[in-house]
């Protein structure tokens, strides 16, 4: 908190609240953000245009549905590693549904999203009954989920030719807007509203914060939990459906660790691996800057397997400067 | 005239909102304990903190041995002679003693750590704070108090001139606490310092030569302890004299509001039954391990229970989760506010609504205002200090994070109060407020149970009292039957 400028005064007032709030938990990430933006730019000038901002966000809307829902499974102190195989899971799923047996697309769709609810329930179960860790849990799922990829595509990519109503889901635009750019921003938005403006929202940050003190409050840990895991289950689903209508094909080998570039969004975002901490906002930015680095690397010509070493480095660093950041900050309340 | 060892003038610290130091001082001569004394937030902590390196202070000297200093780390610290031995132990739990003594600075012979001399100069150490155990014994099979100790011997290796004990005793058994002080004195033998904070007064009188008094974090005096009494340093660390400090009217209860029946939980908690009523305090007596908290938790379904009936209000609960039961008018503010109480790292606002959140959060919509009324109520109901109701717990003192507990329990607007140790680790000043508010609340019709394991309150604020030993109800007296014997037999009574 700086002393010259208390900013704490103006969070409870008017509609400027939460934008203050907003500013004040995501300075460090929103002016690395900016930085990265400006440098880039310098560099690659066809970076600045709407066509390739447009290209960058859809390309990290799959991530950034995973990273909705892997935030909540984070602020639980937590985890969820089921992304990269869910999507791809899912997308053989529906898209096997439509092509081989003949199923119309909106059941196709409604089994798909079922098996990411039921998988994230029953991991969100297991968490919650038996105390396994939650790395464990889903990296299990992740493992059971890849193998029924392959088991139902047939060990290979599937295309489809049945349904031309599906690839619009991916592909679609409204305007110059692709469409999977509106879901990823339809659902930040309910997860605002989720962690601000529901009582459920506030038991995820006090499970994530203290878990025997939520449950003293009388807040259900299990519930807490099964409904993060849950959801985090369905988000994953819907980035499969996403990924394999632009591809019209499933794809049981696609997104390998798709998972951790969600994890590297929120934690970039200021997402507290320890739990309890975290907002919204600040996982945006934090799926923008992975979109945005990929991005960047790829205009510049740099070779793709460079792409993950500089990835890496650049989330390192982004942390790093994040967690000074923040300590700076707490020893200065203590 | 004994030499001066530490010399601290002028010490100034803000944080944020608070002035945690203003001009404080103190002086330690070599080869005495000084009690350092005062209310939760007084700053204690803090100048503690600034002679053993952790905080920087913004003004004053420090005089280590008549050598003007300055403490930029803990390490430095260690390296002038300072020891802190703080609260919680700060030691790895799967490494031996010796390793733990050692750590860091581990001996070696020829490149490899040569464990056996380890061992053998660890014993040393351990023999010269009178504790017996084996230096390859793990630190975690030992008892809290031996681990003290070996903090304590590991201090005496690095060669300390002076040791700052943190409430050293809130988790040792009497015993402990016998051993603690014998170690205490042949340390002063030595002409070691050794600066003691706590808020058993008893302590400070038994341990220390002089206690220094602080007070909102300025330096109040220092008086020799054989010369004083009680009341002088009470009136000192509170800035007035504390009449009546147990305040409780007698008022007559009214209808019995919550009966328990035949509760049982394995062997913690055999069959135990009670009843309490409206604007009625009960208090429950018993030795550490009782079976108390246990109790009450299975009443609220906290805790596993195996069998009983239990009704609120003429209605049975038994069978209902803990929120249900909540809802029915019935808090619990647990024992240890920073494990079951509080979430640390949030503010106190989300702290005090986390359990009415039904009362401002509708179908996606969040009263704001509604909000800060409730949290406001409680902030200045329960008298909780603080620059702002967006501040963090953790940065709270213990009296004001106990307070916020309160507060959030209070805001269910609870018809029946379960109350345990709630005055545990705090100063006289806010355990002073606390039995103001469980006054007030008796009188306004609430029921109380206060869980206690501190005679004086539980005699001087209940109706009536039930003792507990071994998991079982022991016995029942009425405050005419108070008697300290009495209540010490049922206390302390065997399996029959």
């Amino acid at each position: 908190m700086s002393k010259k400028f208390d900013m704490s005064k103006y969070e409870d007032h008017g509609i400027l609240g939460p934008f203050v709030r907003y500013l004040k938990a995501n300075l460090g990430i929103l002016a690395a953000f900016i930085v990265l933006c400006l440098l880039i730019t310098v560099m690659a000038p066809n970076f600045m245009t709407v066509n390739n901002w447009l290209t960058i966000l859809r390309t990290v809307s799959t991530t950034g549905c995973l990273a909705i829902g892997v935030m909540l499974a984070i602020m639980l102190g937590g985890i969820d590693l089921t992304g990269g195989a869910m999507i791809a899971c899912v997308g053989c799923l529906t898209v096997t549904a439509m092509e081989r047996w003949g199923m119309p697309m909106v059941p196709a769709i409604a089994i798909g999203l079922l098996v990411g609810i039921v998988a994230g329930f029953i991991d969100g179960w297991i968490i919650a009954y038996s105390g396994i860790h939650p790395f464990v849990v889903t990296l299990a799922m992740q493992s059971i989920l890849r193998g029924a990829a392959y088991l139902i595509a047939g060990g290979q990519p599937i295309s489809l030719y049945a349904n031309t109503t599906y690839p619009i889901i991916g592909t679609g635009l409204a305007g110059i807007v692709p469409y999977p750019i509106i879901y990823m921003l339809i659902f930040f938005f309910l997860q605002y509203l989720l962690l601000n403006k529901t009582k459920a929202g506030r038991y995820i940050y006090a499970v994530g914060g203290n878990a025997t003190a939520a449950q003293f409050s009388g807040v259900d840990i299990k519930k807490v939990k099964i409904m993060a895991w849950t959801i985090s289950g369905f988000l994953g689903a819907f980035a499969g459906i996403i990924l394999s209508a632009r591809m019209a094909s499933g794809q049981p080998g696609t997104s390998i660790g798709a998972e951790t570039d969600a994890i590297a969004s929120c934690v970039l975002g200021g997402t507290s691996m320890y739990g309890g901490v975290g907002n919204t906002g600040g996982v945006l930015i934090g799926v923008m800057i992975i979109g945005v680095i990929t991005n960047g690397l790829t205009l510049l010509h740099v070779d793709s397997n460079w792409q993950y070493v500089a990835k890496g480095l650049i989330i390192l660093l982004a942390v790093y400067i994040d967690m000074i950041r923040q300590n700076k900050q707490q020893s200065r309340s203590e | 005239m004994p030499k001066t060892l530490v010399e601290m003038t002028n010490i100034s610290k803000s944080f944020p909102g608070v002035k945690a130091l203003d001009n404080a001082q103190l002086t330690l001569y070599e080869g005495e304990v000084l009690g350092l004394l005062g209310e939760n937030g007084a700053g204690k902590s803090t100048l503690m903190n600034v002679l053993g390196g952790i905080y920087k202070p913004d003004t004053g000297s420090i005089k280590i041995d008549g050598q003007e200093v300055t403490i930029g780390s803990v390490v430095e610290a260690q390296k002038l002679g300072v020891a802190f031995i703080h609260q919680e132990i700060a030691l790895v739990p799967y490494l031996s003693v010796a390793e733990n003594i050692f750590l860091g600075r581990e001996l070696k012979s020829a490149g490899m750590v040569d464990k056996r001399r380890m061992y053998r100069e660890a014993k040393q150490w351990l023999d010269m704070v009178g504790l017996d155990v084996n230096p390859a014994t793990m630190v975690c099979r030992l008892s809290i108090g031996r681990q003290q100790m070996v903090e304590i011997a590991k201090a005496c290796s690095l060669n300390m001139k002076l040791m700052i004990m943190d409430e050293p005793t809130s988790s040792l058994s009497e015993n402990e606490v016998e051993s603690l002080f014998h170690m205490m004195n042949s340390l002063k033998e030595r002409g070691i310092g050794i600066i003691y904070i706590s808020h058993k007064l008893s302590e400070i009188f038994t341990i220390t030569d002089r206690v220094c008094v602080m007070r909102d974090g300025s330096y109040v005096g220092t008086i020799i302890t054989k010369e004083s009494e009680e009341s002088d340093l009470v009136s000192m660390m509170v800035g007035r004299t504390l009449d009546n400090y147990y305040a409780r009217t007698f008022n007559k209860p009214g209808e019995v509001v919550l009966e328990a029946k035949n509760i049982n939980s394995g062997k913690r908690v055999v069959d135990c039954s009670f009843s309490v009523r409206r604007g009625e305090i009960l208090g429950f007596y018993g030795l550490v391990g009782a079976g108390r908290s246990e109790l009450l938790k299975a009443v609220m379904n906290l805790y596993p229970r195996d069998g009983g009936t239990v009704t609120i209000k003429g209605q049975d609960v038994s069978k209902l989760p803990t929120r249900k039961i909540q809802e029915m008018g019935i808090a619990l503010v647990p024992e240890n506010r920073k494990l079951e109480g509080l979430i640390l790292k949030n503010t106190i606002s989300f702290n005090i609504s986390i359990s009415v959140l039904k009362k401002f959060i509708g179908k996606l919509r969040v009263n704001y205002k509604k909000e800060k009324e409730i949290v406001d109520n409680g902030i200045q109901s329960l008298a909780v200090k603080t620059p702002s109701r967006t501040q963090a717990v953790r940065n709270l003192s213990g009296g004001n994070q106990q307070k916020v507990v309160l507060a959030k329990w209070l805001a269910s607007e609870p018809e029946i109060l379960v109350l345990d140790e709630p005055t545990r680790g705090v100063d006289v000043g806010a355990k002073a407020e606390i039995y103001k508010i469980m006054n007030e609340l008796a009188a306004r019709g609430m029921a109380i149970i206060m869980i206690s394991s501190e005679m004086p309150e539980i005699v001087n604020m209940c109706d009536r009292m039930l003792i507990m030993s071994g998991g079982r109800i022991r016995g029942e007296l009425d405050k005419s039957e108070f008697e300290q014997t009495k209540i010490l037999h049922y206390a302390i009574a065997e399996e029959i």
